[in-house]
């Protein structure tokens, strides 16, 4: 464990206790200072210190109020008991030896025994029979609701044309086989540092005149879309997708979820699939990612959130929370 | 015939006039940043107006600006009239009030443009640092100079909270500031990691302590007794609160890093100071509050006494809070919510703003030399701004120990029981009260400053005493 007191020398603990325990003592010396000579009864007149500013400005000298004496008193007390049961004055590591890690890793690992019983008993279960147990998808359902809703929704809808997938459709970019979409959510997807990306084509096919063409040809692939189709120019992008673009999305265009590289030819586009959409996406590359959940989650969970995650394309109605 | 000697006024009214120009500027960003956390559409994707830019120029307004200038104002006139003496430089109190009031021009420009330093309470980049220390050592020269050279054997308890107050705010702006500039307004902070961390919240806490407490306690100790016409209640305690406000305040800063990777010592040392630092912080109020004992009746005459002593009330309930919300316990459910704007409002408007507001309406009719326009508009300005402090902060106690709880309820197995958005969904209608209460605080403000403008234009001259007498002598 890293040392939490962070003192480089033994001198700088010393300093904190040379100003704390005299400035704290100082305290009570001046309040006991300023308590002397109080009025005797509480009838006799009190008098004025006898200096006047500004024509009619003057100061009683009434005693400290006892019961705010009292509070002063108390805690200061609770201060120095405070300080001596915890750490606080320089290295002094205080007599009940606690510390902040200590009392994180306390309060986990009683979770850790109160909860971890409670995933584990579905560790085994294979994801199709846990989408189907109502016990098991809400309980993912809770995990989705923690972790994955800042990027999918609350809906698991995603964020159509801002690269957010949809994770209720059928539609599957890494796969949609139970062990896909857990390797999906335990080892993440298109790290920053990951080859397979959609890179920025522009200069490498040849220019903005190559991106159009080529985006002319992808929209071609899509049957429902042959108005907006201009085929000369379709023409001439094929050659374009057919050197650049077969390697991951296939000679028909049908992507490959092995590589995470999307069907073309059908009507979900993770970054918007009107023809600017397409344009930038083939000239500026797209370089969304999936981060890993695997370490900071662990199996159990993990195995859970992709038994929730697949019950919404697979599962039945029943099985669904509300 | 020599010349009757005067003080100086001129800064003074310059100051005051811009404490409300200022006032009503934060006041209104203030209340359409509250209205965007209602209301996201407000931020109309324009980036000059989103909610992370107007927010720190919100704050640099109300605290420099209006918090500032009150503070310049009324110090000056303090340190004058109990010093029985002059200014000790009219020409560097010329500059403290241009360049102050470059200082609040250059936020205001900066801050939308997304010129910033991110440190909370420190946003402004390197070269406007430089100004705003250049700008407070002629402040302390001048204050401490008037000090120097006054006419009194001793010297009054609002100089001795005004001058710690410029002294610690010098040290804490210097070196929170530190940087290491990259280009002309790109700086990196000279600490890195945790000791960032503490260093601005050192700076933080005390922006909090010194700026907007033990300067505006100098303020109360001048006025209410001014207002009131009755002696400061206790020296003794005066001399208490004091020194001990002083050296604990400086060790509070902490407590905003609970839980966090500081060092667990640095934790309870300001932890165990915040809490001792609650009989002090009374210590003021009761001094103020006991002012009055022998002349209860005049609140129910006075609306600028009532500011005074309403202003006083709320000081004593927020630092009653905060010493409370520094107990880790209670920390790690109001950290991170609602709970802390709240307490920092009750402080800032309740406590700040108020006593503020009650001091210039003193101090306005003497310096112009004509009569208050209208004590029914005080009155009206008065209520409005109390429903306004009751509505914002109560609407954030509520919300933020509820998004406290919701964030740490746990299901059955062990997962949250709420979603981040849930919680942010529970807030809307506390935040649709939050910016009803802004708007009352708003509207009283504009109702201050059209009073302020009849007073200082009001036809009704009653001529300015600014002859500088010399000390009476003791009864």
């Amino acid at each position: 464990m890293f040392d939490n007191t962070l003192f480089v020398s033994s001198f700088w603990s010393w300093y904190i206790i040379l100003l704390t325990v005299p400035g704290i003592i100082g305290c009570f010396w001046l309040i006991i200072w300023m308590s002397k000579g109080r009025s005797k009864s509480d009838d006799e007149p009190v008098a004025t210190m006898g200096h006047v500013w500004d024509e009619t400005l003057e100061e009683f000298s009434n005693p400290l109020p006892r019961w705010w004496l009292g509070m002063f008193y108390i805690t200061l007390f609770f201060g120095i008991i405070y300080l001596i049961l915890y750490p606080g004055l320089g290295s002094f590591a205080g007599v009940l030896g606690w510390t902040e890690v200590k009392e994180y890793e306390a309060e986990m690992n009683a979770a850790k025994t109160q909860y971890d019983p409670l995933f584990d008993k579905f560790k085994s279960e294979p994801i199709e029979k846990l989408a189907q147990t109502p016990e098991a998808v809400k309980m993912g359902h809770h995990l989705y609701m923690t972790y994955c809703t800042i990027c999918h929704g609350s809906d698991a809808k995603g964020v159509p044309g801002k690269g957010f997938p949809n994770l209720a459709d059928a539609e599957w970019l890494w796969g949609d086989t139970p062990q896909d979409i857990e390797a999906t959510i335990h080892d993440g997807r298109n790290p920053p540092e990951a080859s397979a990306v959609m890179m920025a084509w522009k200069d490498t096919i040849g220019g903005e005149e190559a991106v159009k063409n080529v985006t002319q040809y992808v929209i071609s692939l899509n049957s429902n879309r042959a108005a907006e189709v201009d085929k000369t120019v379709a023409g001439k992008g094929q050659e374009v997708y057919m050197t650049y673009c077969i390697g991951c999305h296939g000679p028909e265009g049908k992507g490959t979820p092995a590589m995470g590289a999307p069907n073309l030819t059908d009507d979900v586009w993770l970054y918007g699939g009107s023809k600017g959409g397409i344009e930038t996406s083939v000239a500026l590359g797209r370089k969304g990612t999936m981060p890993a959940h695997g370490e900071f989650l662990g199996p159990a969970k993990v195995h859970l959130l992709a038994a929730y995650v697949y019950s919404l394309s697979h599962g039945s109605e029943s099985g669904k929370p509300q | 015939m020599s010349q009757v000697e005067t003080y100086n006024y001129k800064v003074i009214r310059q100051f005051a006039i811009m404490t409300v120009v200022w006032g009503v500027v934060g006041m209104l960003v203030g209340v359409y940043i509250a209205s965007e956390l209602a209301w996201p559409w407000l931020n109309f994707d324009i980036p000059y107006i989103t909610f992370s830019r107007l927010r720190p120029l919100h704050t640099n307004a109300v605290i420099f600006g209006f918090g500032g200038c009150a503070l310049f104002a009324t110090s000056y006139y303090v340190v004058q009239r109990t010093c029985h003496t002059r200014l000790f430089s009219d020409t560097l109190a010329a500059f403290t009030f241009w360049g102050w009031q470059l200082v609040i021009v250059s936020a205001a420009i900066t801050l939308p443009l997304g010129i910033t330093t991110t440190k909370e309470y420190a946003e402004l980049e390197w070269p406007i640092d430089i100004l705003i220390a250049l700008v407070w050592v002629a402040y302390a020269v001048v204050f401490l100079g008037t000090v120097a050279k006054r006419k009194t054997p001793h010297i009054y308890v609002a100089n001795w909270f005004y001058a710690g107050f410029i002294l610690t705010v010098a040290m804490l702006h210097i070196f929170n500031s530190l940087a290491v500039p990259v280009s002309f307004w790109k700086s990196y902070s000279a600490y890195a990691g945790v000791q960032d961390a503490m260093i601005q919240w050192w700076y933080g806490h005390n922006a909090v302590g010194f700026f907007l407490t033990a300067g505006f306690l100098g303020m109360m100790y001048y006025f209410v007794p001014k207002q009131a016409n009755r002696p400061v209640y206790s020296y003794r305690l005066s001399i208490v609160h004091f020194w001990a406000l002083i050296f604990l305040y400086i060790w509070a800063g902490p407590h905003h890093l609970h839980y966090t990777a500081l060092p667990d010592w640095t934790q309870s040392l300001g932890m165990a100071m915040s809490l001792i630092l609650l009989a002090p912080s009374w210590g003021g109020m009761i001094n103020g509050m006991m002012t009055l004992s022998g002349c209860w009746e005049k609140l129910r005459s006075d609306p600028i006494l009532r500011f005074l002593i309403v202003a006083i009330s709320f000081y004593g309930m927020s630092t009653f809070e905060g010493p409370m919300m520094a107990i880790k316990t209670v920390n790690s459910l109001s950290h991170y919510t609602d709970w802390t704007i709240g307490h920092v409002h009750s402080g800032a408007l309740g406590w700040v703003a108020m006593i503020s507001m009650g001091s210039l309406y003193y101090l306005i009719p003497r310096l112009f030399g004509r009569e208050l326009h209208s004590l029914k508009l005080v009155e009206v300005h008065f209520w409005i701004a109390t429903i306004g402090v009751v509505l914002y902060i109560s609407s954030m106690w509520v919300s933020g120990i509820m998004q406290g709880l919701m964030w740490s309820a746990v299901n059955s197995d062990g997962t949250l029981t709420y979603s981040f958005a849930e919680s942010v969904h529970a807030m809307h209608p506390y935040y649709v009260t939050r910016a009803i209460g802004g708007i009352f605080f708003l509207t009283g403000m504009l109702v201050m400053a059209y009073n302020v403008f009849r007073t200082v234009t009001n036809p009704k001259v009653i001529g300015i005493n600014d002859t500088i007498l010399t000390p009476a002598l003791a009864h």
